[in-house]
């Protein structure tokens, strides 16, 4: 393969969180018609000023972001929709920076977001997919609770994992989310809490488990001579990597895509997994966030969790991650689940935190993860960010 | 081993009747294959015509080589199971009321991994057999049991759901006068049914095996006579409320072709029996047993119907019942659509030519009314939508497979 081209000229800006609600009344228009507006609003540029748009929602139909143009009035000249779940924002920032780049398109929002009615969450998991709807749903399985339970069940005996292992992860994470004003678990989580929940499909109870909420998320990519222009502060892409359906052979998920490209990840950052400030993963269960810190260097494959679990990962220890909470502690909005840690980190690289502030943070991992589309999650991605 | 279901306690007159749910229905066109395997108990998967390779879930293009050449064919059923988990909650309001159950992944031998529902006998790290089902929406599923001892459903709570129990039910049989009927009782009898309702048409009429049906303790005989519509009505009326499981063995057998009869009272005859006989049966039981799928403790969960496998093409000798066999055979899929609604399995048993009076001149094989009743409480057992019982029976629906078309004109000679 080629040497791969950088990012040179290209920088995120205006991370945009709109408040998460447990239920909502309003549509995944609305939600991102208010992202958008946030973004707007950020940048200081009117909404006649985007020129881009990336687009993720499960729950647009039956629009796709063709219909949200004419919906939200806007005039583009480069339109993306990615229906990746939480891989979404990683591929969204790969596909505009080289946009933007190449000059297609100069101001481009990359938003996710979705509703969430009082029984729209399981009409989507009955539809979510034609692998799922003929060889997952007929077995009960209420969403992904079940493939993530059989992966973790999996991951455990093979890996020798106890329960508390991912407790610790689960409880620092709501150490963090503490500062989080947004956060929808406001409360302290303790590590006999966590083991002592409610069973939701052995192995997972519920602090396992995310909950899934209305919500959205923003960020602007564009140049840096435009963002500057606007006095913005930014944060570049040092490198990405994207990958579907990697190791279709493995009978059990027990790595993700990170693993073919880690090299490749690194070696374009040109730094090591030892030289970040803070790591966001992709958090919808904890097997998940283990597995990413394996295949993206932090620590041998198999010892993930058990990595976590001997670092300090709040906010203002030696290894902060999954800052404002995650998923698990702030909510799951869908498909801006996926736009959860790139928002959050590039609030920390740009010093806007909604809670408190990673101290000298300058350089940032982000990765994704989603669409469990039969037995594993098929997209997966991974960014290396600094602020500029 | 699992201990064998206990007798269900009394309903509480006072209780709701609970609403029946089903399980989520939509499927893809080529699992469709799967769930029509699954209907005859068979577990066929796709095979690759280019590479070999099977797949699943269902597809329509191979992964290994995008082939589009995909045959259905028997598979090997061994696996192993790489992981398991027990649902404990859903979303799905149908398995909100059954949690909490067990599934695991399987790897097949064969080469693909599926998701399946894992029986008692079963769990990380085993062996295993993966067997085919139906659940109550219709739609196939894989259960994984033991790889040794031949596990049986009724000793798992998977059992409740995909198959019919037998044990503690109340039967009905809807025609008692025939060896057929006959030794349906008995064998239900001996498979633990708790009562045995038996139709009798013109009872004061004595028949063959008629005191040893009344010396049987769970036994109790009605008038019923199925070209009757208010003595069906009547029936319906005193005990289509407590009919758990409805098996409808009446046959009007006469042999020789359409022409040639003088009038049209036989072909009228056996239509009255074989086809309106049935849609009385389905018009009048059909809805308090749809009504009663989710009845606690104890569901109506079947109606059995057996048929003539000469309802599939027809066959020259008794080509004039093989028009009834054929309407027999067009109600039952009406109504599997119908009953479905309440989880009321609608199976079909077809046989060849029984060995009884009216197949007299007929050279062997014929299907013995023993092993005809064998067969009933073995689909029952798998909850298998159609069953062919006997090697007649199994011929034809062999071919039939293969080619409806050269099948009727095989039996035309």
């Amino acid at each position: 393969m080629s040497a791969r081209h950088g990012y040179d000229g290209v920088v995120l800006a205006v991370p945009v969180t709109v408040p998460y609600v447990r239920y909502s009344v309003e549509s995944a228009h609305w939600w991102l018609a208010r992202a958008l507006r946030a973004l707007c609003e950020g940048a200081g540029v009117s909404h006649r000023a985007i020129d881009g748009l990336a687009v993720s929602s499960f729950t647009l139909e039956p629009d796709t972001a063709v219909g949200l143009t004419q919906h939200l009035g806007l005039t583009l000249r480069w339109l993306d929709h990615i229906p990746m779940g939480g891989a979404s924002a990683v591929v969204a920032l790969r596909r505009a920076a080289r946009a933007v780049q190449a000059g297609d398109a100069e101001m481009v929002a990359c938003i996710a977001g979705d509703t969430n009615h009082v029984d729209s969450f399981r009409r989507l998991l009955g539809g979510f997919s034609r692998f799922a709807q003929d060889a997952s749903y007929p077995y009960g399985f209420g969403g992904p609770n079940a493939a993530f339970a059989l992966m973790t069940d999996h991951y455990m005996h093979k890996h020798a994992v106890d329960r508390a292992a991912f407790g610790a992860l689960c409880v620092a994470q709501r150490d963090n989310a503490l500062s989080n004003p947004h956060a929808i678990m406001k409360r302290p989580l303790t590590l006999e809490a966590y083991l002592a929940a409610r069973q939701i499909a052995d192995p997972l109870h519920l602090f396992d488990c995310v909950m899934p909420v209305a919500g959205a998320e923003a960020f602007l990519v564009t140049t840096e001579a435009r963002a500057d222009a606007l006095g913005l502060a930014t944060a570049r892409p040092l490198a990405t990597i994207e990958a579907h359906n990697a190791f279709p052979e493995d009978p059990m998920q027990d790595r993700g895509g990170w693993a073919l490209d880690v090299d490749r990840l690194w070696t374009q950052a040109a730094c090591d997994p030892g030289d970040m400030d803070l790591v966001e993963t992709y958090d919808d269960y904890p097997v998940i966030v283990a597995m990413q810190i394996e295949d993206l260097g932090f620590c041998a494959k198999g010892e993930g969790a058990r990595f976590l679990a001997s670092r300090d990962t709040t906010i203002m220890g030696d290894f902060p991650h999954n800052t404002c909470g995650g998923q698990l502690s702030a909510g799951q909005a869908g498909a801006a689940g996926g736009y959860l840690g790139m928002v959050e980190a590039l609030r920390q690289l740009t010093r806007q935190p909604l809670g408190d502030q990673v101290p000298d943070a300058r350089r940032a991992l982000v990765s994704g993860f989603g669409m469990i589309n039969f037995d594993r999650g098929l997209c997966s991605g991974a960014a290396v960010l600094e602020a500029s | 081993m699992t201990d064998p279901a206990a007798p269900p306690p009394r309903k509480d007159p006072q209780a709701r009747t609970p609403t029946a749910l089903t399980p989520p229905r939509g499927r893809s066109r080529a699992t469709q294959t799967l769930s029509a395997a699954a209907a005859r108990g068979r577990l066929r998967l796709q095979v690759c015509d280019a590479c070999g390779d099977v797949l699943y879930p269902p597809r329509d293009a191979c992964p290994a080589c995008l082939g589009v050449d995909l045959a259905w064919r028997d598979v090997a059923p061994g696996a192993e199971i790489l992981a398991e988990t027990t649902v404990h909650t859903s979303a799905e309001p149908y398995f909100r009321e059954r949690t909490p159950w067990r599934i695991g992944t399987a790897r097949l031998d064969v080469g693909p991994v599926a998701h399946v529902y894992l029986h008692a006998t079963v769990g990380r790290g085993d062996r295993a057999t993966i067997r085919p089902y139906l659940d109550a929406s219709g739609n196939a599923v894989l259960v994984a049991v033991a790889e040794q001892g031949d596990p049986t459903m009724s000793d798992d709570p998977l059992g409740a759901i995909l198959t019919v129990p037998i044990s503690h039910a109340r039967v009905l049989v809807t025609d008692g006068r025939t060896a057929t009927g006959q030794a349906v009782v008995n064998a239900l009898a001996e498979a633990g049914a708790a009562e045995i309702l038996v139709g009798i048409a013109s009872p004061w009429l004595p028949f063959d095996g008629q005191q040893a049906l009344r010396d049987m303790r769970s036994v109790e005989e009605i008038a019923l006579d199925l070209t009757d519509s208010d003595q069906v009505r009547k029936a319906a009326a005193d005990y289509g409320g407590k009919t758990d499981i409805l098996i409808n063995t009446a046959a009007h057998v006469r042999p020789g072709g359409v022409l040639g009869r003088e009038d049209a009272m036989t072909l009228r005859d056996m239509m009255e029996v074989e086809v309106f006989g049935l849609q009385r049966l389905a018009r009048f039981f059909g809805p308090p047993m749809v009504a009663r799928g989710a009845d606690d403790p104890r569901p109506a969960r079947a109606f059995v119907d057996l048929l003539s496998v000469y309802a599939l093409a027809n066959w020259a000798p008794h080509g004039g019942h093989g028009t009834a066999a054929a309407a027999r055979h067009a109600t039952l899929q009406c109504l599997r659509g119908e009953m479905r609604a309440g989880g009321v399995r609608v199976l079909s048993v077809f046989t060849g030519p029984v060995d009884d009076d009216w197949h007299q001149p007929l050279p062997p094989p014929k299907v013995a009314p023993s092993a005809l009743a064998k067969g009933v409480v073995d689909a029952l057992r798998a909850g298998r939508e159609e069953s062919f019982i006997g090697d007649v029976a199994r011929e034809v629906a062999t071919r039939w497979e293969q080619d409806p078309k050269v099948l009727e004109r095989e039996l035309r000679e």
